[in-house]
């Protein structure tokens, strides 16, 4: 039986299943416009087209991005053209259900819509027409939907508005550390006499370049990592909110979440909508409210993406309540990891608010040592207030 | 040429590229789109930029991007000097005013940096933009015009359009986010390390003197050393520099001679703490698994 999708015989051509093919992209969080679908057709004029490895090929050098989209990219690929008449399991629970997540270019215009949905769930092996229609398709995907939370439950525009504007308050209070001294520089606000009159002598004083110093500036970003395991889930909301609004406020923030494994979410969530980003963050945290392996996730963490974005400008942010499955020495050995970085470590604790709080998980009593500042972190009050420490860090 | 045939062409310059990444420098080429590389250091970037320059006998040209590259250092720069020194014999010549100037801002007077040098050659080159994560995100942004367009406008001389469209690669390790328009405006494809026949293969291209079985002792240690992790992985430029080393000492046999293959790893480790993590133990156990 081959697994590659099915058409139906009124399928009005490449074209059509390929802006179909960049819809459901799309749909997926990768970010192309009308111009993608005209190079990826065109695309697809330089190699063999009918060959499935070098149409994936060329597609994924054409419609990815990054090194994230390119591990989405293959299953992406693989539901829409190798579907074998399946539905896609994940769907993103909205309104616009039904149609982003048909995979049919007929879907791609706008006529015959209600006609053949039903086609979809036919089986590949054609004994008969499938009793399924649109709507049984519908039903699957809303029982998907259910079994996961949806971020956007959890948090409300108001609160990220609101922890936008201390996410904004608390960068401010890291970034705003300029040196007294003035250095040279290329672009700078002031000239550089001592420099200039030097350059000046090969050219019998005439000034033929001006250059010029600034005060370096000497920012600290923010990285944050968010533990949402099931022993977290009610002191999401503020977090979620807190960080959404960090990426929001602040273009050089980055963020993560770990239940079981970690995932990178700052691109989701640097989306201009911000309820669409809570969206596309729920199918990233897949696994929300699950486990938590704090110790795996930061070792991820320190040995992966730390590597790219932690150096000694920044603040490391923690928010998790150090319950860990993974044994203790894996949170140390991960945070002085970190710490070599030369990075500052925070971790917000959501229990520590509570009154006669020992930090006695072990996990928690592991992390310690390696801490530059712990705090209790229950409400986006208690985030304000941790302007002042972070100034003195 | 179809990407097979690119493929084999590379193959000949001695650069062995996997399927992905040969399809994607092959649209590249054929629908004159820059080409965007990610990946960990050391695994070819760089060099595919080389072989392809090779391929297509054309000129390497290369940007190495850093923090503060400026317009003077990528596009073009006045020779200052030259000018003044025109102007001051212009004035004992007397001559003056617009024939002045128009001397002064001619091409006689333009150094030519990477970015103007490539949109000038006849013969399209291969323009390398080698770690443009490093390079300001104003550079960045001029970059996007300059990639779209193809045509660099000088003040004092008017537009300069592209001559011939040069081959772009870029390259990023990740140091900072690249923007979404840049990104949008380049082909991309994610180098990964390479597997085992691939590395196999690019050792017997680069240095056909080991013997098949060293040869394959060198790869299975090398990639069982990538598992180990370690604070700096060894890319495949330190996998062949191991090779060398090891041809170097004489060993034929990776198990040989316990205290050699010691000291070879000087090649393939390059930070004190990985230095101390991977002990004498650590290493006969990797090469004798991959023995």
């Amino acid at each position: 039986m081959s697994r590659v999708s099915k058409f139906a015989a009124r399928d009005p051509g490449p074209a059509a299943r390929m802006a179909g093919f960049m819809a459901h992209l799309r749909s997926h969080g990768l970010r192309l416009g009308v111009g993608e679908t005209a190079t990826a057709l065109s695309a697809l004029t330089h190699v063999t087209a009918a060959d499935p490895v070098a149409a994936r090929h060329a597609l994924r050098a054409v419609c990815t991005g990054s090194a994230e989209d390119v591990q989405s990219f293959d299953d992406l690929f693989d539901a829409f053209w190798l579907n074998g008449g399946r539905v896609l399991q994940k769907v993103i629970p909205t309104a616009q259900t039904g149609d982003d997540a048909v995979h049919s270019s007929r879907n791609a215009k706008t006529e015959n819509q209600a006609a053949g949905a039903g086609a979809l769930s036919t089986p590949d092996g054609g004994e008969g027409e499938s009793e399924a229609d649109g709507e049984g398709k519908l039903v699957a995907s809303l029982v998907a939907a259910t079994l996961k939370k949806d971020l956007r439950d959890l948090v409300d525009p108001e609160d990220i508005a609101e922890a936008q504007k201390i996410a904004r308050n608390l960068g401010a209070a890291l970034r705003d550390r300029r040196s007294r001294r003035r250095k040279a520089a290329r672009r700078g606000d002031q000239i550089h006499f001592r420099k200039l009159i030097r350059q000046s002598l090969a050219t019998g004083g005439e000034p033929l370049r001006l250059p010029r110093k600034k005060r370096p500036e000497r920012p600290l970003k923010i990285v944050a990592i968010c533990d949402v395991s099931g022993s977290m889930t009610v002191y999401a909301q503020v977090f979620l909110a807190f960080i959404a609004g960090l990426m929001r406020g602040d273009d050089t923030a980055d963020a993560y979440l770990f239940h079981t494994r970690l995932v990178r979410i700052s691109d989701a969530l640097r989306d201009r909508d911000a309820m669409r980003a809570l969206g596309r963050l729920s199918l990233l945290a897949d696994g929300f409210g699950g486990g938590s392996r704090i110790g795996g996730s930061l070792t991820d963490f320190a040995r992966g993406y730390a590597r790219r974005f932690v150096d000694g400008r920044t603040v490391v942010m923690i928010l998790s309540d150090g319950y860990d499955t993974d044994t203790p020495d894996l949170i140390s050995d991960a945070l002085s990891a970190l710490k070599r970085r030369g990075c500052k470590i925070i971790w917000l604790n959501p229990l520590k608010g509570w009154d006669g709080y020992e930090p006695v998980a072990r996990g928690m009593a592991a992390a310690l040592p390696h801490l530059d500042l712990f705090r209790a972190a229950n409400t986006l009050a208690d985030l304000a207030a941790l302007e002042p420490e972070l100034v003195r860090l | 040429m179809t990407h097979i045939e690119l493929q084999v062409a590379l193959a000949a310059t001695g650069y062995i590229a996997g399927d992905d990444l040969a399809v994607a420098m092959h649209l590249a080429i054929s629908l004159g789109r820059p080409l965007l590389l990610e990946g960990a250091a050391g695994v070819g970037k760089t060099d595919l930029a080389r072989a392809i320059s090779s391929v297509r006998d054309t000129a390497l040209i290369r940007l190495q991007c850093y923090e503060g590259l400026d317009a003077s250092q990528a596009i073009y720069e006045w020779n200052y000097q030259r000018q003044l020194l025109s102007i001051r014999a212009a004035a004992e010549d007397g001559v003056t005013g617009r024939a002045v100037e128009e001397r002064i801002f001619s091409d006689e007077f333009l150094l030519e940096r990477p970015l103007l040098k490539a949109i000038r050659q006849k013969v399209p080159p291969v323009l390398l933009i080698d770690e443009i994560d490093r390079a300001d995100e104003e550079f960045e942004a001029y970059l996007l015009e300059v990639l779209s367009e193809f045509q660099i406008t000088i003040p004092e001389m008017g537009t300069i359009t592209a001559t011939s469209r040069p081959i772009v690669i870029l390259t990023a390790n990740g140091t900072r986010d690249l923007s979404d328009a840049l990104r949008r405006r380049c082909l991309y494809a994610h180098v990964e390390y390479p597997d085992r026949a691939t590395e196999l293969a690019i050792l017997k291209a680069r240095c056909p003197e080991v013997e098949a079985a060293l040869g394959r002792q060198i790869i299975g240690f090398v990639q069982s050393l990538r598992k180990e992790g370690l604070e700096k992985t060894p890319g495949i430029a330190e996998m062949l520099d191991f090779a060398a080393a090891l041809m170097g000492l004489g060993i034929a046999d990776l198990t040989d001679d316990p205290v050699l293959l010691q000291a070879s790893l000087s090649t393939l480790l390059k930070t004190q703490r990985d230095r101390d993590n991977i002990t004498t133990e650590i290493t006969q156990r990797l090469a004798g698994v991959a023995a």
